[in-house]
């Protein structure tokens, strides 16, 4: 059953991979890059297992918060232009 | 013997579960009309899918460190996915992404 989900959970990556390429706008993109996040870090658990290693479980934490921290930041970008720009949000 | 033949068996299902949750939501996020749409599909793989997979691997993993790092994972994805999702339409209305509605000359689709 864990090969089942590691197959499952490529195939979602690779449905995800076609909607970043479609997507129309770069929300959608990204949208799709913090699905592929989110499944990267459930691949990593379930490798851990499937071979025998539980230590791959800090690297999927590890790669859980980048994930936030990553969109938010290129939210942020294509929200402000700037990533240093800071005070109250244009209307 | 038969308690971990159980647990096996239970933990099986819940990563079939999820499989299939996250599989859904991928054709969601392929096959929406809209970018909202989109959105509301794939918040379903960082939900259920997610949190049936972690699920059913602490069940495998026994009560370790393991299952500690397990529940570590499923509230950074409780807390951060949701918060990521909504920058994300929130962004992209303030951006001017206008949902995909029901035109004005249409009439709305009665109910039968």
């Amino acid at each position: 059953m864990l090969a089942a989900a590691t197959l499952a959970i490529l195939a979602t990556i690779i449905l995800a991979l076609v909607r970043a390429i479609l997507g129309p706008t770069v929300f959608d993109r990204l949208q799709a890059a913090n699905t592929i996040g989110t499944c990267a870090m459930l691949l990593l658990a379930l490798l851990g297992f499937l071979v025998g290693r539980p230590d791959f479980l800090d690297l999927a934490l590890v790669y859980g918060l980048l994930n936030v921290i990553g969109v938010i930041a290129v939210l942020k970008f294509f929200h402000r232009g700037d990533l240093g720009a800071g005070g109250e949000e244009p209307r | 013997m038969s308690a971990i033949h159980w647990l096996d068996w239970l933990s099986g299902m819940l990563l079939l579960a999820g499989s299939v949750f996250c599989l859904v939501g991928a054709l969601g996020l392929l096959r929406m009309p809209d970018f909202y749409t989109r959105v509301h599909a794939a918040s379903l793989v960082e939900t259920l899918g997610a949190g049936f997979i972690l699920l059913g691997l602490i069940l495998q993993a026994g009560l370790t460190l393991v299952t500690a790092k397990l529940l570590m994972m499923g509230l950074l994805i409780f807390f951060a996915s949701p918060t990521a999702s909504h920058a994300l339409a929130r962004s992209a209305l303030l951006k001017g992404v206008r949902p995909r509605l029901v035109p004005d000359s249409e009439p709305p689709p009665s109910k039968p």
